[in-house]
């Protein structure tokens, strides 16, 4: 492994463990460190065999937010063409569970990343906010209708318009995160949620990932219809016939993917 | 991101100047408030000088800290007179200079002894409650302070001072005002140990050496757990242990322990 690379990635059986790597910076998000993320993240995604993936910072530090040298020196112009917003989009069209690691900062750009992810899990001292509005903008990487949707217009509100942080534990009362672990557990119980996740019918994972991020989509009905049709598509696979059958034959399924 | 302070501009003061005063022995910090003449009433210097200590004792070779008072006093609290001469806020004045203090003592993953040599009251009692261990002199007082001009126990104290007590006692002792001795202090549980007024440098020095020599990460995991451990209901609590012990079987000091326990010998502990 490169350890000089800015995201050191590592498979470990059916889970994938991504660590963003600048750590002076505090893996602050520069343009360099979002295509190789999105590079490596759509790598695995191609990688039927990788049924889920972490994604961390260090004890420290998940990501502090965006490179602010790199920001005060762009023009808009700049920014239109680095093409930031396709490394986003490339996360978050990916099929493959994502669980965030987030120990220590979780900030700007580090927290829209974070809430890009399916799942998160904070140790005890994660600290999650949007301070953008400190340096007279805001945040641009979907951080204002994350907040909103996920935490309710007060939390947002406040959040963003204050640039306060939240605890882990008042993250998890917001409905941000769903766990919060030790300190010294922040890796090793994200690996763990994601072993469990990679253990389970990946046709079903994927397809009820899609259901849960299509919620925010759609009025309820047409939702509703949505995951009808998922749930029709789930039980034509192999892996739902193995699946049920393996319940009343109290056994453990064994999945194949198809 | 460097921890170490920049140099100051002008040339540093004699280490008697300052309002805050480390030293080290091993593996141990004293950190000592030094505004003898004022019985280590705390203002915004103090403050700064406390700050930079407490980030002093951070470093991963300290596995111990001791606090304590020059001269007769251990900490009375607010200086008043800066109260008087600069009125802003005390809410801000608490946010800004207070709290972070508080704060970082709970937060240093290490034991952190209060040897309290005099008169605690105030914010000084509040400071002294925020450690993890007491030990006073037999002439120390504890006074609430607070309410004798009208205030709330701050600093921390509401909540330790409670959570020492129960609410039974702290009520009635904090809103009386009244001073305690060190003997009704250690029979009520607010201080774990009582000594002679001589004897309290060489009894402190040895139990903070004692703690230096434990495995830190194991007394860093024990702190945090108790620390929460009257908010968190059973089963959260049961999964943090779970979370922590598997972390604690990962380090040199649980192989040193076995080992040293299989080998029927003393174990030698590095904090790591």
């Amino acid at each position: 492994m490169n350890t000089d690379a800015l995201v050191l990635m590592e498979r470990d059986g059916a889970i994938a463990v991504v660590l963003l790597n600048r750590p002076k910076q505090l893996n602050a998000l520069s343009t360099e460190l979002m295509d190789e993320l999105a590079g490596a993240l759509k790598d695995l995604d191609a990688d039927e065999e990788i049924r889920a993936i972490v994604i961390g910072g260090s004890e420290r530090a998940f990501a502090a937010g965006a490179d602010i040298d790199e920001l005060s020196r762009a023009t808009p112009i700049d920014l239109l063409y680095q093409r930031r917003m396709e490394n986003w989009e490339v996360i978050r069209n990916l099929w493959t569970p994502l669980i965030a690691a987030v120990s220590g900062y979780c900030l700007g750009g580090g927290c829209e990343l974070a809430l890009t992810c399916d799942i998160v899990i904070a140790s005890e001292t994660a600290q999650l906010g949007q301070p953008e509005t400190n340096l007279g903008i805001i945040p641009g990487a979907g951080g204002t209708q994350r907040w909103a949707r996920v935490a309710g217009k007060a939390i947002a509100m406040d959040v963003i318009l204050s640039g306060r942080f939240l605890s882990a534990r008042e993250a998890l009362a917001a409905g941000l995160v769903s766990r919060v672990v030790a300190k010294e557990a922040w890796l090793d119980e994200a690996k763990r949620v994601a072993r469990a996740i990679a253990a389970k019918g990946p046709v079903g994972i994927r397809l009820a990932k899609d259901a849960v991020d299509r919620a925010y989509e759609s009025p309820l009905t047409l939702g509703l219809e949505y995951e009808r049709r998922a749930l029709y598509l789930a039980f034509a696979s192999e892996d739902a016939k193995e699946g049920l059958n393996a319940f009343l034959e109290k056994r453990a399924a064994q999945f194949r993917g198809r | 991101m460097s921890e170490v302070e920049s140099a100051s501009p002008t040339p540093p003061p004699t280490q008697e100047d300052e309002p805050v005063l480390t030293s080290r022995a091993g593996a141990v910090l004293t950190i000592t408030l030094n505004r003898p003449d004022k019985l280590n009433a705390l203002n915004a210097d103090l403050h700064k000088g406390f700050a930079a200590a407490l980030r002093e004792a951070r470093a991963d070779d300290i596995r111990a800290v001791v606090i304590t008072g020059a001269g007769r006093g251990f900490c009375v609290g607010q200086d008043l007179t800066e109260f008087r001469d600069a009125p802003d806020d005390i809410a801000d004045r608490l946010r800004t200079s207070y709290h972070p203090n508080i704060l970082a003592i709970r937060s240093l993953e290490k034991p952190v002894i209060a040897a309290v040599n005099g008169a605690a009251a105030g914010a000084g009692l509040s400071l002294a409650c925020a450690c993890d261990v007491r030990i006073a002199a037999d002439s120390a007082t504890f006074v609430p302070a607070f309410i004798n001009i009208g205030l709330i126990p701050d600093s921390g104290g509401s909540f330790f001072i409670h959570r020492l007590l129960g609410n039974a006692r702290a009520f009635e002792w904090m809103a009386s005002g009244r001073r305690l001795t060190a003997a009704r202090a250690h029979a009520w549980g607010l201080v774990n140990e009582v000594v002679d007024d001589d004897e309290l440098p060489s009894r402190v020095a040895e139990v903070a050496a004692t703690f230096a020599t434990l495995p830190t990460r194991g007394v860093a995991m024990t702190k945090r757990l108790f620390d929460g451990a009257g908010s968190r209901t059973l089963e959260e609590q049961l999964e943090l242990e779970a979370q922590m012990q598997s972390a604690a079987t990962k380090t040199a000091d649980f192989r040193e322990g076995v080992a040293a326990f299989l080998e029927k010998r003393d174990p030698s502990f590095t904090g790591s």
